[in-house]
């Protein structure tokens, strides 16, 4: 017979736990991008609120139609809002409303919900989100809406975009103005845009992927709250910088650019640092992760240069995503005691 | 003196906040006697003990109450002088009852243990030295509560060449081990001289986190000052970490030597001990005073004074905890032990026990809300023998406890530092404990 005192709590050890709490990681990452959001509305204007607002709230309406049932509360662990805002964050400004919702919506539901939620799911939501828009509106998500300082004049705060408001699945043969990238300028004319607005993200774009400093702020911060395994960026832009600087300095200059401009334009530090480094998508194990990175470097590279697209960040996520359980099951440690360093 | 070729460190582990700034500088403060005492007959890994007192018979304290119950069990004596007033079941620290022994303390005897000897333990033949270490009711101090002799007596043809000295204490909160150091280094070499000429080594080493510079001086003091040694001695600090106080991985950090799976210390020629025994062993061999009393903190958020404090063993939890005001009605749950690998504290009239490294109160509970796993990584990187913990608590979960074996959950030596560090509150050492327990289960059947 056991007797205890009637006012202990009876449980087993450890009784201490790290103050990292799921839901404190989303809400560092959350904040982390945020300065990206603020970059991207004093570029675009209102605009950027809104598209992020409505892939924000399709992501979480979503969430909570899928889990409302569970008794475990996945919308507070902050991970649909997280998965909303990141992929507002991947569109083009100009995206009709309704089309940033809907993409919420199946990053969710294709992304995660079907998977069995937080945790079970193979891609990254916001990217799945992402795929879907583009592979459905290819046209849509490829149109840039231009930067409000790119014209003469600078272009009001509150415009909006010739389709923001579009009635859904209405087509409108509305000549869109539309901005160049610069990886797009570099690759089908050849041209080079500005290294100083790269970084500080006056180009045309998604909304956040341009400002580099910011971006690389929001890391800094992840690393400083140690939200995020620091391996997979480091292996990314260390594989994109060695893998370009061999092409542009030991090949071909004019054809390949130089990494500093890699690095700072399209999505891949937006992609780095706030997708891939997602740890349900991502491999568990630290070497594991650094494969990943790797890989993910090596395939930006290849879609980039060699492939039909000037911007290959999300593909290559997506295709190392799947890679990542085989990664994990390959990737074995070498557990203590055992194997050739145990002494005998 | 060779450098030992070892790191200072393993891989893997954590880093909980240490909360030792409460009871690290406080001297050690010798715990009044109350009036009744609890000695349960299995204080120790092995056979309980066989009383060899009747009720009402009186008892000095010091004397043997009960002797081992075989050859892995100890001896067991009485903290007090007084009266033995019953032999019983009676509340074990997890709420169990359990066969003990109750005595009531003389409130009139001044409780003095007096000198005894049995010769010079630097010349006694080692069989002779066994025997009375068993006798002296000697357990390892740092929470196993291990019998001592057992791990002296070593298997014919084996010998060992290190003697290795635990004064890590990597548990935060704990700071008994590092009181012992700094106040009595002494104690402590002269039951490494001891122990380590009755195992034939050749040298041994005291490792010490390096959170505690006063014990490593104070050690390296008491080194100097007795000159030359018959087992040379030296200090090696380690670096802060969590578990750096598992015995392989100490072992590792000083020797950079992996013990193999499912092997001992002394298969590589290393016995390890705790700092505490040694001078446990001291008082015995030089003063003839076996354990009946041993120094364990006092600490936590609900303890109002924290101490380190030496008590009686058989003194109840609840007269500690009241010397120590710990009692007030914010007490929620009260461990035994660490807070990483301790145990909690059921009945507040059970004992202090021989391997009772602390007492800590937490007033608050712990985030309960138990997350799905994000695959994260970081139990894999507090994992020191670098297992899967992720894969293991998802096969757990799933019920696929066989398929556990194949990812060698039996290798894990339930440091808890794989739940410390999941963000989701995953109880993966709780998960890993009874999977281990159904496997071996499942196992006996199979046989
Ligand atoms: S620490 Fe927890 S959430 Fe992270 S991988 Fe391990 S079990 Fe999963
Ligand atoms: S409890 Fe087991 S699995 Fe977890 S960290 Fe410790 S040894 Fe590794």
């Amino acid at each position: 017979m056991t007797q205890r005192d009637p006012r202990l709590v009876l449980q087993t050890s450890p009784f201490l736990q790290t103050g990292v709490t799921t839901p404190r990681i989303m809400r560092d990452v959350i904040l982390a991008a945020l300065p990206t959001l603020a970059a991207a509305t004093w570029n675009f204007g209102v605009v950027a609120l809104l598209v992020v607002g409505s892939a924000t709230a399709g992501a979480v309406g979503m969430e909570w139609l899928t889990t409302r049932k569970r008794p475990d509360n996945p919308l507070l662990d902050g991970s649909a809002l997280l998965t909303g805002l990141l992929l507002g964050l991947t569109l083009p400004p100009g995206i009709p409303l309704w089309m940033a919702f809907l993409g919420g919506v199946v990053g969710i539901g294709l992304g995660k919900a079907i998977w069995g939620g937080l945790g079970q799911n193979l891609f990254n939501p916001a990217l799945i989100g992402r795929a879907f828009l583009q592979a459905a509106f290819p046209i849509t998500l490829t149109s840039w809406m231009p930067n409000r300082f790119h014209g003469e004049q600078v272009a009001g705060f509150w415009r909006l975009g010739e389709q923001t408001l579009a009635a859904p699945l209405m087509r409108r043969d509305v000549e869109v103005v539309t901005a160049a990238t610069p990886l797009g300028l570099q690759k089908f004319e050849g041209t080079l845009t500005d290294l100083g607005h790269t970084v500080i993200g006056t180009t045309g774009g998604s909304l956040g992927e341009t400002s580099a400093i910011l971006i690389v702020l929001g890391g800094l911060y992840l690393l400083w709250r140690r939200a995020f395994d620091w391996r997979i960026p480091a292996a990314i832009l260390g594989t994109v910088v060695v893998f370009v600087a061999v092409l542009h300095y030991g090949f071909d200059a004019s054809r390949f650019p130089t990494p500093w401009f890699s690095l700072t334009t399209g999505g891949l530090l937006f992609g780095t640092v706030f997708m891939a480094t997602d740890p349900v998508t991502s491999p568990t194990s630290p070497k594991g992760a650094v494969i990943f990175g790797v890989g993910v470097g090596v395939l930006v590279v290849l879609i980039r240069h060699f492939g039909g697209l000037p911007e290959g960040v999300m593909y290559a996520i997506l295709l190392m995503n799947t890679a990542s359980p085989l990664i994990d099951r390959t990737v074995q440690s070498r557990v203590f005691g055992r194997g050739r360093k145990a002494a005998s | 003196m060779q450098r030992l070729p070892g790191s200072g460190t393993f891989s893997h582990g954590v880093h909980p906040d240490e909360h030792k700034e409460a009871t690290e500088g406080l001297p050690i403060e010798r715990m009044p006697f109350v009036s009744r005492f609890v000695l349960p007959l299995s204080q120790h890994i092995g056979a309980p003990c066989r009383p060899v007192v009747r009720p009402n018979q009186r008892v000095r304290r010091g004397q043997l109450v009960a002797e081992p119950g075989g050859f892995v069990s100890t001896a067991l004596h009485s903290p007090v002088t007084g009266r033995v007033v019953g032999i019983g079941p009676r509340r074990h620290p997890n709420g169990q009852l359990v066969q003990a022994i109750e005595i009531e303390a003389d409130p009139l005897d001044p409780q003095d243990m007096p000198d005894q000897s049995f010769g010079d333990p630097l010349t006694m033949p080692v069989p002779e030295l066994i025997d009375l270490v068993q006798r002296g009711g000697m357990v390892g101090l740092g929470g196993a509560a291990f019998p001592s002799h057992v791990k002296y007596k070593l298997p014919e043809g084996r010998s060992a060449r290190w003697l290795v000295l635990n004064g890590c204490e990597c548990e935060p909160f704990l700071t008994c081990d590092h009181r012992v150091m700094v106040e009595h280094p002494d104690r402590v070499l002269r039951g490494i001289q001891i122990v380590g000429r009755l195992l034939g080594v050749e040298e041994a080493v005291i490792g010490v986190e390096l959170n505690k510079p006063d014990a490593i001086e104070a050690l390296r003091h008491a080194i100097e000052d007795a000159g030359d040694l018959v087992v040379p001695t030296r200090v090696q600090g380690v670096k802060v970490k969590y578990p750096q106080g598992a015995e392989k991985m100490l072992i590792k950090a000083l020797f950079d030597v992996e013990v193999p799976a499912g092997k001992l210390p002394l298969d590589v020629g290393m016995v390890v001990n705790n700092v505490g025994t040694m001078a446990a062993v001291a008082d015995w061999f030089d003063h003839g005073r076996p354990l009946v009393e041993r120094v364990i903190t006092v600490s936590g958020p609900g303890v109002r004074r924290p101490a380190n404090l030496l008590v009686p063993i058989g003194t109840p939890i609840r007269a500690v905890l009241e010397y120590c005001d710990a009692l007030g009605p914010d007490v929620q749950e009260i461990v035994m032990g660490g807070p990483m690998m301790g145990q909690p504290v059921a009945s507040l009239d059970a004992p202090v026990l021989k391997g009772t490294s602390g007492l800590l109160v937490f007033t608050e509970s712990r985030d309960q809300a138990m997350r799905a796993c994000i695959k994260c990584g970081r139990c894999l990187e507090a994992c020191a023998y670098n297992l899967n913990p992720s894969r293991l608590g998802r096969l757990a979960r799933a019920g696929r406890i066989e398929e556990m074996e194949r990812y060698h959950l039996m290798d894990c030596m339930e440091c808890g530092a794989c739940t410390w560090a999941c963000p989701s509150r995953i109880p993966l050492v709780q998960l890993f404990r009874s999977a281990k327990g159904n496997l071996r289960k499942i196992k006996a059947a199979a046989k």
